[in-house]
């Protein structure tokens, strides 16, 4: 498929500074590092079961960013029969990264953004294995 | 989840997609960090569905408002769906509509600018938290 993408899906994480590290995460790919071979959806909307992003997940690989152990991007894919084809939790992130204390949902804090680079590194070279192995 | 009376709940919208959603789920945070701390709760909208009872109780237990960036509304649907029918929703695309000179194109980090529209939204959430309280308070 000529425009093939794949579809990184951050949590919508609210409630703490971690689901914010996955949304940050997620717009350093998809407008930074790999803006040709990446995009996003929203997750409410395939949580709402909306045709356009159900075709979406289920024709495209997607790699879900969580930021709690609940794992609301990974169950919702996987409930909508999408193309998981990895996911990162970043809880398990920062477990190895213990000296970054990140802060903030409006706006993270310096160390916030930090996790948010490691982590797009991440999924960056996951893109590229998943879209070389697709070829 | 703990849950808390005399408090509005608010969802809002996860909207990644677009510039909106990021509106949208600032102006709550302004609410719950800023402008009605002790008012207000929120959850995140796809735990109704990846959650458990608990979390698909929140609109049975608070008066909830949802804040969603377009016109799809998938607070107000997904609030409803999941949990229970919110009692109003702010809809980002029309506060716009009184704030012309206000343009918005992060997804990311706000502009000023995008801050500054952030914050009337969140300021009509508060004026309706204010409303629904008040209401529960004469009941």
């Amino acid at each position: 498929m000529k425009d093939r993408r794949v579809v990184v899906v951050p949590c919508s994480g609210i409630g703490k500074s971690l689901g914010t590290v996955g949304r940050v995460a997620t717009y350093k790919v998809i407008e930074r590092m790999k803006p040709e071979k990446t995009r996003t959806v929203c997750l409410a909307l395939l949580t709402m079961g909306n045709g356009d992003a159900l075709r979406l997940v289920r024709e495209n690989p997607c790699i879900a960013i969580d930021g709690c152990p609940a794992q609301c991007s990974k169950k919702n894919i996987e409930v909508s029969m999408g193309k998981l084809a990895h996911n990162i939790v970043v809880t398990d992130v920062l477990r190895n990264n213990r000296s970054l204390k990140p802060e903030g949902v409006i706006e993270l804090n310096d160390q916030g953004d930090k996790l948010a680079e490691i982590i797009a590194g991440m999924v960056s070279e996951k893109v590229d294995e998943i879209l070389r192995k697709e070829k | 989840m703990t849950l808390a009376k005399g408090k509005v709940g608010i969802i809002s919208c996860s909207g990644e997609d677009l510039p909106e959603g990021t509106i949208s789920r600032v102006a709550t945070r302004l609410v719950l960090e800023k402008l009605r701390p002790d008012q207000t709760v929120t959850l995140c909208l796809p735990l109704f569905l990846a959650g458990g009872e608990d979390e698909r109780a929140f609109a049975r237990v608070f008066p909830t408002i949802a804040v969603d960036g377009c016109s799809k509304k998938c607070a107000e649907a997904g609030t409803k769906k999941y949990s229970g029918k919110p009692v109003a929703t702010i809809l980002i695309s029309e506060v716009m509509k009184k704030y012309p000179h206000l343009k918005i194109k992060s997804r990311e980090k706000l502009e000023p600018q995008e801050m500054e529209l952030a914050t009337k939204v969140a300021e009509e959430i508060a004026k309706k938290v204010d409303e629904i309280l008040c209401k529960k308070a004469k009941k």
